[in-house]
């Protein structure tokens, strides 16, 4: 099932076959999965419980490993790559956005977005510059001394979004990025995520159950028992 | 520096759980502190001894007695620089809880063998001049109020009678390790008074201290000393003066390996306390180091995480244990005076106390740190929410 368009591609996934293992049974997960992202698409991800749309996005993402197949991410087949490269991968290109925010309790909104940047080799001034642009990217700038125990739902998931540009990645993997968000803050962060991909041309991969979410994205995907079956563009 | 201010509000997420465990690091570390300053108070005179000194008693028993003759045989034996003697004397002040070392002693040949004893040359020279003089350690003084001048009576356990003493000196140890708290007169007013009460006990001594020319040579001396009297009435046994301390600490060796163990368990207790606590922490805290992996950090970040947080409880404990053992350990001394003449926190002891602080810290993040590391990322993702 591969599309073909005139556009760049970023994500090129291979006949992608992965299971887990449930005792001594392997459960397949996605079987014989192909297909493309191009640049700077919005994909939203649909399909029931178990279809097997996390752990797609983890693949995409490299945190997790295909059983067999490639993924190709700008260029880098990111399956071929070893634990210590394929971390240093993540870090420059992916940011991750999650269900729950995952953001460091102890450290200041200030402080987890420049978390990434601790991996990289900018200077503290440099680091400084990111992390500010981030926050004001997300309308933060004036909650950064605050600790996400002090901030609403919306207000954290902003904060992730933000650690999850400030590298400028290549790809953003959000999973459930509304899940947990009441109506209003689920508005202000698709609306937020739209921007990204709109005005700074981000490539997102989003999973989501939420049909109103899935609106925003270009492209929707459904994930069934591991294989995809229709899109919507 | 942010890895530390990381480290730092990790470790107080659950303030009551982190002050608790450092309290109980302290504790340890305060406790293994006491009982090893308490095995080292008790070799106290085994390490206080000298190389150039050699002890002679009777070979049977330290209980009985040598003539008195046998010091000029002595002085004559090849290698031997001076010779004194002294008895073992046992007075009781007052009563019996008012224990303290007191000796007998040939003042002259005594003092110039022990320059541990720093004694002022006035008080030296009114020493040696009155028979029934004495000279006590500074903390002995301390603790009863005595001063020179001053009569102190004593009452014989081992030679009958009630005897009074003046107070000519006041001796302080040149050496931390110089026990202060010894009573010495002279052998002569001793040896007198039991030739006109119990003659057949007079022309008796306890001990010979001899002097070596030569430490090396303490062997050889020892020999020919125990030669020179073999199949006398009294045979002689000549050992340095480190082995006869060590004979005394032999006698109570059970409990000394007892207390070595006990303090040693206090550590092992701790270990399993903080690890307890560590473990917790990495079970609380799955998800975080996950995301903190899918980021990009690696295993090394972890479990620096990991190691630097259970490193700065037990590092912390261990140093406010460390603080409080000096305090601690100078009131326990002066409470235990009379059993522990020398009670003072040893170097050797600081450094078990830092080796085990950083070893405890080590050991307890070792398998929270092995689990975080080898947790799949995306299992760890799952425990978040």
């Amino acid at each position: 099932m591969r599309d073909s368009n005139e556009k760049e591609l970023i994500v090129s996934i291979n006949a992608v076959t992965k299971s887990y293992q449930r005792g001594n049974q392997p459960v397949p997960v996605l079987e014989d999965l192909t297909f493309d992202i191009a640049r700077g698409e919005f994909l939203a991800l649909m399909g029931p419980s178990g279809s097997g749309k996390s752990t797609l996005l983890n693949l995409i993402a490299g945190i997790d490993t295909v059983d067999s197949g490639s993924i190709v991410v700008d260029g880098v087949d990111i399956a071929s790559l070893g634990e210590a490269e394929l971390a240093a991968w993540r870090a420059a290109h992916v940011g991750f956005i999650f269900q729950f925010y995952n953001l460091i309790p102890v450290l200041t909104a200030y402080e987890n977005v420049e978390l990434p940047l601790l991996l990289t080799s900018l200077s503290r001034r440099e680091r400084h510059e990111h992390v500010e642009t981030a926050l004001a990217v997300v309308a933060l700038s004036d909650r950064k001394e605050h600790y996400p125990s002090q901030l609403s739902g919306g207000q954290q998931q902003r904060v992730a979004i933000a650690r999850a540009i400030v590298t400028d990645p290549t790809i953003l993997v959000a999973d459930e990025p509304t899940g947990d968000l009441d109506r209003v803050s689920a508005g202000d962060i698709l609306a937020l995520m739209s921007r990204l991909n709109e005005d700074f041309g981000k490539t997102i991969i989003m999973v989501t159950h939420d049909p109103r979410a899935a609106e925003k994205a270009h492209v929707i995907r459904h994930l069934e028992k591991g294989v995809l079956s229709d899109v919507s563009v | 520096m942010f890895l530390f201010k990381l480290l730092a509000r990790n470790a107080f997420r659950h303030r009551l759980r982190t002050l608790l465990t450092i309290l109980g690091i302290t504790v340890a570390i305060l406790a293994f502190g006491l009982l090893q300053t308490v095995v080292s108070a008790w070799y106290a005179g085994v390490n206080a001894s000298s190389a150039t000194r050699l002890i002679t008693r009777n070979a049977v028993s330290l209980v009985f007695s040598l003539p008195i003759a046998y010091q000029e045989r002595i002085r004559r034996i090849e290698g031997v620089s001076s010779v004194s003697y002294a008895n073992w004397f046992g007075g009781v002040y007052i009563t019996e809880k008012n224990f303290f070392p007191s000796f007998a002693i040939e003042p002259q040949s005594y003092l110039a063998l022990y320059p541990e004893f720093v004694i002022e040359p006035e008080q030296k020279r009114a020493f040696i001049s009155d028979r029934k003089g004495c000279v006590i350690g500074q903390k002995l003084a301390n603790r009863f109020g005595w001063k020179i001048g001053d009569i102190i009576p004593l009452k014989g356990t081992i030679f009958p009678g009630n005897w009074e003493f003046v107070v000519r000196g006041i001796y302080s140890g040149a050496e931390k390790s110089t026990d202060e708290s010894q009573f010495f007169f002279h052998w002569a007013y001793l040896n007198e008074t039991l030739k006109k009460t119990i003659p057949r006990r007079a022309d008796q001594i306890g001990i010979y201290l001899i002097g070596l020319e030569n430490p090396q040579s303490a062997a050889e001396v020892s020999l020919a000393v125990d030669t020179a009297f073999k199949n006398s009435l009294a045979e002689t046994l000549t050992e340095t003066e480190k082995a006869f301390q060590l004979s005394f600490v032999s006698m109570t060796e059970a409990i000394v390996v007892a207390i070595r163990i006990v303090s040693f368990v206090v550590i092992i207790i701790i270990m399993v306390v903080v690890a307890n606590t560590m473990a917790m922490t990495a079970r609380e805290r799955i998800g975080e180091y996950a995301i903190f992996k899918a980021m990009g950090f690696r295993w090394y970040h972890v479990a620096g995480m990991i190691f630097g947080e259970s490193l700065f409880i037990s590092v912390t404990g261990g140093a406010v244990g460390i603080l409080l053992t000096f305090p601690v350990a100078r009131k326990f001394g002066d409470v235990m005076d009379q059993f522990f003449p020398i009670f003072q926190v040893e170097s050797s002891t600081l450094y078990m106390d830092m080796s085990f602080c950083v070893i405890v810290g080590l050991v307890a993040g070792m398998f929270p740190a092995w689990r975080a590391i080898n947790i799949r990322i995306a299992d760890g993702l799952r425990r978040v929410g």
